[in-house]
């Protein structure tokens, strides 16, 4: 997407001032946090430790680190995350397409708007995750089902975005645009889409925390493989702290999903000076 | 400022044609109907812009300034009358006049000089060649070194110059620029103004003026345009007997203050506009 626009990337990166690095800075950034984090930790093995807190309620975080280390070791965990992955991937690929399709047609088709709004509308308001068990009786366990799902939770956020990003013109760029007797396409080219890009990051980074979620659920109505597959066996068997394991590959899993977008709205949306989004999320 | 040397090596002057007439408003009329209700905005306007002239239009906000500029660039057609631009009637946009706005209106996600080339884009024009005259035009609004520069690197008044480069870029031979330096201070305004006048001389464009400060207009124009508030209806024309090139020094002449002085009688009560604020340079 970056192409489209310009083959440069951002000009202030190499002119904005690096941190200085002295031990203040170190400290504030990664010092602080980390100790904060360990004295959390320790706090909460201890208060378990001495009130007895039986590991089937709230386990300690050295059981939560034993978990994860031999779920880790065995593969188990990996081949498992791969699976949430693809589905939530592939499902938030599919998604954001369909969505940046379906919004361009409805702005640049005002007659496609009248037929299709009604339907985004009423969809907009059932919770997307509720058809989750009618994927698994439509399509089985597999993969297929929960794609499905994941695909249809991240449309909404990105199409929702398209359609305002589309339109947010001022009208004074439409009016440099309309005096030099620009086409339809041309606006879409030189002004709409760039325009919408940042509105369409924003519903890009609602989309892929709802894939992981829509992924997750999927897998917790019916599947045999993947870490909510995982999360189920662990609650099941009691296994509290195999369950908590499996939370931190979640959250890995997210912030990394996350942060890969992030990268890439850097990218896209450089002229943006700030890193949040404009916009909401849905 | 910087680039003060530009002019000299610049490839697209055109020498305006004596009695020719660039722009023709006649009788036009623009109502604009919302609801219910109608605004009436112009009333019965007829002008006639000479090729190479310098013109300005005063009036009080809301007197349909912009819309009369609207309508010239064909992107609304007017409710009566018409409109005539070098000799063809205005029924749409034709990318043959420059357009200059209160805000630079640049793209934040392109370079200033992908900026000034946006227009040989749109009108698919000879891209080598455009982007050659758009860096001679950064060099003549004293933008050279800022082609790479995105807008929000630059302050008001230079985007406000790439926004000028802009329109001066594709052969356009009228300018219209609506109130183009109401954004700027003081002091980078009588800059703007004192460049605006060296590049209009040495690009030999047509340009109509928009503003409602009477000082900035008898410094600029060679005709003032006076219109009354809404319906806007033309009050007077007035010419202005002020020799090429002026500087700045020339607004202490009596001449410059009683022709400041005639607008703003015209304008008479309802100025709201070019206010002094008792200093010599009341913009
Ligand atoms: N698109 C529009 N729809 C309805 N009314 C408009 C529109 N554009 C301008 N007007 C009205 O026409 C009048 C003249 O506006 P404008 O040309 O912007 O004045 P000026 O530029 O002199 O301040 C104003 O009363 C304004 O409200
Ligand atoms: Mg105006």
């Amino acid at each position: 997407m970056a192409g489209v626009l310009t083959g440069e990337g951002d000009p202030r990166a190499a002119s904005s001032a690096l941190p200085r690095w002295n031990t203040v800075v170190l400290w504030s950034r990664y010092g602080l946090p980390l100790t904060v984090f360990v004295v959390l930790m320790g706090a909460w093995e201890a208060t378990i430790r001495y009130f007895e807190v039986p590991g089937y309620l709230v386990p300690p975080p050295s059981a939560i680190v034993r978990a994860l280390w031999s779920g880790l070791m065995s593969g188990l965990y990996l081949t498992h995350a791969v699976v949430t992955a693809t589905e939530a991937l592939v499902g938030f690929v599919i998604g954001s397409c369909l969505g940046l399709t379906i919004g361009m047609i409805v702005v640049v088709f005002p007659t496609m708007e009248r037929i299709v709004y009604p339907y985004i509308v009423a969809l907009q308001t059932v919770p997307k995750v509720a058809i989750a068990p009618l994927m698994v009786v439509w399509f089985g366990f597999g993969l297929t089902s929960k794609i499905l799902v994941v695909g249809l939770v991240s449309l909404f956020p990105v199409l929702v975005n398209v359609i305002a990003g589309l339109r947010a013109i001022d009208q004074d760029r439409l009016d440099l645009l309309g005096a030099l007797s620009a086409s339809r396409w041309q606006i879409f080219r030189y002004l709409r889409f760039p325009n919408a890009l940042p509105f369409i990051f924003a519903g890009l980074n609602t989309a892929i925390v709802f894939a992981v979620i829509g992924a997750i659920v999927g897998e917790f109505v019916g599947a045999n493989q993947g870490i909510g597959f995982l999360i189920l066996q662990a609650n099941y068997q009691l296994d509290i702290a195999g369950a908590f394991s499996l939370f931190v590959i979640l959250s890995i899993m997210g912030v990394s999903l996350h942060a890969s977008l992030r990268w890439l709205q850097r990218r896209c949306v450089f002229w943006m000076a700030s890193s949040e989004p404009v916009g909401g999320g849905h | 400022m910087i680039g003060t040397s530009g002019a000299q090596t610049l490839s697209l002057e055109r020498s305006p044609e004596t009695g020719r007439i660039a722009l023709t408003v006649d009788d036009v009329s623009m109502i604009f109907a919302r609801g219910n209700t109608s605004v009436h905005a112009l009333d019965r306007i007829s002008l006639e812009v000479r090729d190479g002239e310098f013109i300005a239009v005063v009036g009080p906000s809301g007197c349909g300034k912009s819309t009369l500029l609207k309508l010239v660039t064909g992107l609304r057609p007017p409710t009566g009358g018409r409109l005539i631009v070098y000799g063809r009637e205005v029924t749409r946009p034709r990318g043959d006049v420059g357009i200059v706005f209160q805000s630079p209106v640049l793209l934040p996600w392109r370079t200033i000089l992908e900026n000034v080339t946006l227009p040989i884009d749109v009108l698919k024009l000879d891209a080598a060649r455009g982007r050659e005259r758009a860096r001679e035009l950064l060099a003549l609004v004293g933008l050279a070194g800022f082609e790479k520069s995105y807008p929000n690197e630059l302050s008001g008044g230079m985007q406000q110059r790439a926004a000028i480069a802009r329109a001066l870029v594709y052969d356009a031979p009228l300018l219209l620029m609506d109130e183009p330096f109401g954004a700027l201070d003081a002091m980078t305004r009588e800059q703007m103004n004192l460049e605006l006048q060296r590049i209009w001389s040495a690009s030999g464009k047509t340009v109509v003026f928009i503003t409602h400060s009477i000082p900035e207009a008898v410094f600029l124009a060679d005709r003032i345009v006076v219109m009354s508030a809404r319906p806007g209806r033309v009050l007077r024309t007035l010419d202005n007997p002020l020799p090429r090139m002026r500087s700045l020094d020339d607004m202490l002449h009596p001449e410059f203050g009683m022709l400041v002085r005639e607008i703003r009688g015209l304008l008479g009560g309802h100025v709201a506009v070019g206010e002094s604020h008792g200093g010599r340079v009341d913009w």
